[in-house]
C-alpha cells in the first residue's frame, strides 16, 4: 500500500463503541418527559385548532354568551392556580426532604384539584342539562372535546398524584421518587399553562363574540 | 455516583419560595385582569380580545420560567430546543388553520354569492 491511507494502520479500527458508558438510572428521564409533555402540547394544538375553527358554527343552538357563566370559570381558574404553587410548596419540602411536608401539600394539591374538576363536571352537566350536549353544534363539540381532554388529563394527573402520595409514604423520598415528583411536577405545571390558553381563547374570547 | 448527580439535578431543576411566589402573584395579576376587562368592557371588543391575548401569552411565559423552570441551560439546552421546535410547528397549524379555514368559510357565505357570480361571469 502507498502512504494515502486515510487512517491511521498503527491503531485498530472500530466501527462501534464496545467501552460501557455511564447511564445512571433516571438520568434521561426528565427530558423524555419534557419530549413526552411537548407531544402533548402538539395534541392540544389541534384541539384548539379545531376549536378555532369550529366555535363559531353554533347551528342555530346555544353559543358561548348564553352558556359560559365566567365567575364559575374564575374560580375553576383560581383552584388551578392555587394547586400550581401548592404542588410548587411540595416539591420545596421535598428539596429539604420532609417527608411530611410533601404528604402534606400533595394532599392540598389534590384536594384543589378535584374541586377544580368537580366544577368542571358541575358546568358540564348544566350545560347538557340544558340541551347543550356534544352532539348539539360543532361549536359544542369542539368545546367538549377541547376543555374535556384537558380534564381527562387533570383526573389522570390526580390519579397520578395519589399513587405517588402512596410511594412516598411508604418508601419514603428515594430517588426515583424524587424523580417522580419532578415529572408530575412538569405535567402539573403544563396543565396549568394549557388552562391559561382554554380559559383565554375559548372563554373569555367567547364572552366577546 | 448516582445519587450525587440526582442531587445536583434536583437542584438544577427546581426553584425557590421566591420563584414561586412571584410566579403566583404575576399569575393572579395576569389572570384578574383579563377577567376584569371581559366583565366590566371598558374597551371595545376587538381591543379587549387583543389585551387579554397578550396578557395570555405573557403569563405562559411567567408559568414557563416560574413554575416549569425553563432555563436555557437545563438538559444540556434540549429541553429549551423541543420548547421551541413545538412552539413553531403550534405557531405554523394554529395560524395556518385559522387562515385558510376563515378563508374558506368566507367564500362559502351565502351572501357573497353575487360576488361569485360575478366573478363567474368575469371568467372566459
Amino acid at each position: 500500500m502507498s502512504s494515502t491511507v486515510a487512517f491511521d494502520p498503527s491503531k485498530p479500527v472500530s466501527f462501534y463503541d464496545l467501552e460501557p458508558h455511564d447511564h445512571p438510572e433516571g438520568h434521561s428521564t426528565m427530558l423524555g418527559f419534557w419530549i413526552y409533555l411537548m407531544s402533548d402540547c402538539l395534541i392540544f394544538a389541534i384541539l384548539f385548532a379545531c376549536y378555532a375553527v369550529l366555535g363559531g358554527n353554533y347551528a342555530a343552538g346555544p353559543g358561548p354568551q348564553d352558556l359560559f357563566d365566567l365567575p364559575l370559570v374564575a374560580v375553576n381558574t383560581a383552584m388551578l392556580l392555587f394547586s400550581s404553587i401548592t404542588y410548587g410548596f411540595a416539591m420545596l419540602a421535598m428539596q429539604r426532604g420532609a417527608k411530611g411536608q410533601v404528604l402534606g401539600w400533595l394532599a392540598i394539591t389534590g384536594v384543589f384539584g378535584l374541586c377544580f374538576l368537580s366544577i368542571e363536571l358541575y358546568e358540564f352537566a348544566h350545560m347538557i342539562h340544558e340541551g347543550a350536549t356534544p352532539q348539539r353544534s360543532a361549536f359544542l363539540s369542539a368545546f367538549f372535546t377541547l376543555v374535556g381532554t384537558h380534564g381527562l388529563h387533570v383526573t389522570f394527573g390526580s390519579i397520578w398524584l395519589v399513587t405517588l402520595m402512596v410511594q412516598v409514604a411508604r418508601k419514603g423520598l428515594i430517588a426515583a421518587n424524587q424523580r417522580r415528583l419532578m415529572c408530575l411536577s412538569l405535567f402539573w405545571h403544563f396543565l396549568d399553562v394549557i388552562w391559561i390558553g382554554v380559559f383565554t381563547f375559548v372563554y373569555l374570547m367567547g364572552m366577546l363574540r | 455516583m448516582s445519587s450525587g448527580h440526582d442531587h445536583a439535578d434536583a437542584h438544577g431543576a427546581h426553584g425557590s419560595m421566591r420563584d414561586y411566589v412571584i410566579g403566583f402573584v404575576l399569575s393572579v395579576v395576569l389572570t384578574a385582569i383579563p377577567f376584569w376587562l371581559v366583565i366590566e368592557r371598558p374597551f371595545s371588543g376587538p381591543v379587549i380580545a387583543a389585551i387579554i391575548l397578550g396578557f395570555a401569552a405573557v403569563q405562559m411565559v411567567v408559568h414557563m420560567i416560574f413554575f416549569l423552570h425553563m432555563k436555557g441551560g437545563t438538559e444540556g439546552g434540549w429541553s429549551l430546543t423541543a420548547l421551541m421546535f413545538t412552539i413553531i410547528l403550534v405557531v405554523i397549524m394554529l395560524s395556518g388553520s385559522i387562515w385558510v379555514m376563515t378563508h374558506l368559510n368566507h367564500n362559502m357565505m351565502p351572501g357573497s354569492d353575487a360576488d361569485v357570480a360575478h366573478e363567474m361571469s368575469q371568467m372566459p
